[in-house]
C-alpha cells in the first residue's frame, strides 16, 4: 500500500508540474462543460423553431421527453445530447495521463530505476492506473455538479432539470463513466508499453472515443434510444471489456520488452 | 555475494538471435569492488540488468546475496542498489522528493532521516528543494547514487558512474565509491574508465559477451607481461655496443628470462635521456634486482635508476581484447 501511495503521490505531483498535462486535466473538461451550459442558455432565450422540432421527431419518441412542451423537449434533448461530452471527459484525461505516465518515463529514462525497486507489476499498474483515472473521474463529477448547478438556474422547468438527474444520467455518470475511465487507462497502458513517443500514445489512445461517438450519433439520429437500460447494458459491456483489458494490459506490460525496446 | 553459472542472455533482432551474454561464470566476494570492463555493446549493462532482476536470463543461473534470480526477485531487488547508465530522475520534482519516493518504494523505515543523510553525504542538502532538472550532470549523478543507497543495500551495481562527468565531479563520485568500500558493501562497477578501475577495483573482469579474464589488475599484468625491471644507465663512451655487452652479461644470469636494450637518447624523461635502458624480464624483481645491480656495477656500468616496469591497465585491457586470455588467466 505504501508503494502504491508513493507512486500515486509522485504521479500527481509530476502531473501538476507538467503544464500540458495539467491543462488537459483542468481546462479541457471546463471547456467541454461550457458547451451544454451555453446550449441551455441559448435554448432558454431563443424562440423554438418548429423545423428543429420536426427534425428531432425520432429522439422525441423517447418516453423521457413525454408530456413536455416543445421548449422543454428541445432544451432537454439538446442538453441530453451533450451527455457525450461528460462521458468523453473521463476518457481524455486518463489517456493523456497514462500515455505520459509510462511513455514519458521511458523517454526520461526514469522507468528503469523505478522497475529496479521491489514493486510488483500489478502494484505499479494499479498505482499508475489509479493516478491516471482518479483526476479524470473527479473532474467529470465536478463538471457534472457544475452542470447541474447551471441547469438549476437555466432549465425552463423542473421537468427539464429532472431529466439531468434521472437514472439514465446517474448511471452514465456514476457507473459508465468510471468503467470507461478504467478502459481508457488500460488502453493508455497498452499503447504506452508499445510505442516510444507520448504524443503517439496519446493519439492512439484517443481512438477509444470512437465507440462513444457511434453511440451518440446513433442516439442523435434516432437509431438508438438512450435510457437507463441502454446505459446499464453499455456499462456491462464496458465492464467485461475492462476485465479483458486489465488482463491484457498486465500481460503486455513486460518489463524486459519496455527496457530493451526503448532505444 | 554475486555468483553466476553459465549465465546467458539472447535477444531477438531482425529475425535472428543475438547473444548479449554467453555463458558467464563469475564469483564476486562480499565487500569486494569488482570492475566489469568491456567495450560498448559487450553486454555489461545486460548483465547488470539480469543481476538486478530487471530482465530474465535466457539460460544459466545466478545468485545475488544468496538469493537466486528468478526465484526471489523482489527480495533481491530489495537488497541491491542500482545506478543505471542514465540518472533517470524525475526532473520536475525536487531532489528531496526524488529520494523520498524511492525510500518509500524500498520500504525504508525512516524516510526523512535517510533522505537527509544521503543528501548531506553527497553535498546536495543545500539544493534539496531545487528541481532535479536544474542540476548539473555531476549533481544528477550524485542524486542517482543517493537514490541507489537509500535502503542501505549490501550489493550495489554502478553502471558507468563517472561517464560524462567533469574531472571534479568524477573525483567526488570516485571518493564516494571508496567510502562505500569502507562500509563493506559489495560493489559491481561497470566502467570504460580503466584508470578508475585501477584505482577502485580489488579485481576486474574483462568481458565481451564472455568473460575473457578475471583477477586483480596486478595479477593480470603478471599473467600477460610477466615481471620486468628497467635499469637506466648513464651515457657510455662506447654507446650501443657497450649497452649490448652489458645486456649479454645480464642475460647469462640464471633467473633472467629476457633482456631488451632501449636507446633513451630521445626519451621523454629528462632524468634518463641520453643513456640506455635495459628492460629485464625476471621471476622475482625484489629478490633478484640486487644481484643484477651488483653484476652491472662490477662491469663498470653507472646506474641512474632501477624501477619495476608497470604496464598500464590499458595495456592489459587492450592485450586481452586483441589477443584473448593468456594461458595463465583465471577463467
Amino acid at each position: 500500500m505504501k508503494q502504491i501511495r508513493a507512486v500515486v503521490r509522485k504521479e500527481w505531483t509530476d502531473m501538476l508540474r507538467n503544464k500540458l498535462v495539467f491543462y488537459v486535466i483542468v481546462f479541457v473538461p471546463l471547456l467541454m462543460l461550457a458547451i451544454p451550459v451555453v446550449m441551455l442558455l441559448v435554448m432558454r432565450m431563443a424562440p423554438v423553431n418548429p423545423q428543429d422540432l420536426e427534425e428531432m421527431q425520432g429522439v422525441l419518441k423517447n418516453p423521457i421527453f413525454a408530456e413536455m412542451d416543445s421548449l422543454e423537449a428541445l432544451q432537454s434533448v439538446m442538453a441530453s445530447n451533450m451527455m457525450v461530452l461528460f462521458l468523453m471527459m473521463p476518457l481524455m484525461v486518463p489517456v493523456t495521463v497514462a500515455s505520459y505516465s509510462i511513455v514519458g518515463e521511458k523517454v526520461t529514462r526514469s522507468l528503469e530505476p523505478l522497475l529496479a525497486t521491489p514493486i510488483t507489476t500489478t502494484r505499479l499498474l494499479v498505482a499508475k492506473g489509479f493516478a491516471a483515472a482518479a483526476p479524470g473521474i473527479a473532474m467529470t463529477w465536478v463538471c457534472y455538479a457544475l452542470f447541474l448547478a447551471a441547469a438549476r438556474l437555466l432549465a425552463v422547468s423542473d421537468r427539464v432539470f429532472g431529466v439531468f438527474v434521472n437514472p439514465m444520467w446517474l448511471v452514465a455518470m456514476f457507473v459508465l463513466a468510471p468503467l470507461m475511465t478504467v478502459m481508457a487507462v488500460m488502453v493508455g497502458v497498452i499503447v504506452s508499453s508499445r510505442v516510444s513517443d507520448p504524443r503517439a500514445a496519446e493519439q492512439l489512445g484517443a481512438l477509444i472515443l470512437l465507440p462513444l461517438m457511434v453511440l451518440f450519433i446513433g442516439a442523435m439520429s434516432g437509431f438508438i434510444m438512450l435510457n437507463s437500460a441502454t446505459f446499464w447494458i453499455s456499462s456491462a459491456i464496458v465492464a467485461i471489456a475492462d476485465v479483458a483489458l486489465v488482463y491484457l494490459g498486465t500481460a503486455l506490460f513486460q518489463r524486459e520488452t519496455i527496457l530493451t525496446r526503448w532505444k | 555475494m554475486i555468483r553466476t553459472e553459465a549465465l546467458c542472455k539472447t535477444f531477438q533482432a531482425d529475425k535472428h538471435e543475438v547473444k548479449a551474454v554467453d555463458g558467464l561464470n563469475l564469483d564476486v566476494n562480499p565487500g569486494e569492488v569488482f570492475g566489469f570492463l568491456g567495450p560498448n555493446g559487450a553486454g555489461k549493462t545486460t548483465t547488470v540488468r539480469m543481476l538486478a532482476c530487471l530482465i530474465a536470463p535466457s539460460a544459466g543461473r545466478a545468485w545475488v546475496n544468496g538469493l537466486e534470480i528468478g526465484k526471489s526477485n523482489l527480495a533481491i531487488q530489495a537488497s541491491v542498489g542500482i545506478l543505471t547508465e542514465s540518472p533517470g530522475l524525475y526532473e520536475r520534482l525536487s531532489a528531496r522528493y526524488n529520494l523520498e519516493i524511492f525510500a518509500e518504494l524500498y520500504g525504508v523505515k525512516d524516510v526523512k532521516g535517510q533522505v537527509e543523510k544521503y543528501l548531506r553525504l553527497l553535498g546536495l542538502w543545500d539544493r534539496r528543494d531545487a528541481e532535479a532538472g536544474t542540476f548539473s550532470k555531476g549533481m544528477k549523478q550524485k542524486l542517482a547514487i543517493a537514490r541507489a543507497l537509500l535502503h542501505e543495500p549490501p550489493v550495489v551495481f554502478l553502471d558507468e558512474p563517472t561517464a560524462a562527468l567533469d574531472p571534479e565531479a568524477a573525483k567526488t563520485v570516485r571518493d564516494f565509491i571508496e567510502t562505500l568500500r569502507g562500509q563493506g558493501r559489495t560493489i559491481f562497477l561497470c566502467t570504460h574508465n580503466l584508470d578508475e578501475a585501477e584505482r577502485l577495483c580489488d579485481r576486474i573482469g574483462v568481458f565481451r559477451q564472455r568473460l575473457i579474464a578475471v583477477d586483480t589488475p596486478d595479477a593480470l599484468r603478471r599473467q600477460l607481461f610477466g615481471r620486468q625491471t628497467v635499469v637506466s644507465l648513464t651515457p657510455m663512451p662506447e654507446g650501443a655496443a657497450q649497452a649490448e655487452k652489458l645486456a649479454g652479461i645480464v642475460r647469462r644470469l640464471p633467473f633472467v628470462q629476457h633482456v631488451t636494450v632501449l636507446d633513451d637518447s630521445m626519451g621523454s624523461n629528462t632524468d634518463t635521456r641520453g643513456g640506455y635502458k635495459l628492460v629485464i624480464s625476471l621471476d622475482d624483481p625484489a629478490l633478484r634486482n640486487p644481484t643484477i645491480v651488483q653484476t652491472l656495477v662490477a662491469q663498470g656500468a653507472q646506474i641512474r635508476f632501477v624501477n619495476e616496469l608497470r604496464h598500464s591497465l590499458e595495456d592489459v585491457y587492450l592485450s586481452l581484447m586483441h589477443n584473448g586470455a593468456g594461458p595463465a588467466s583465471k577463467l
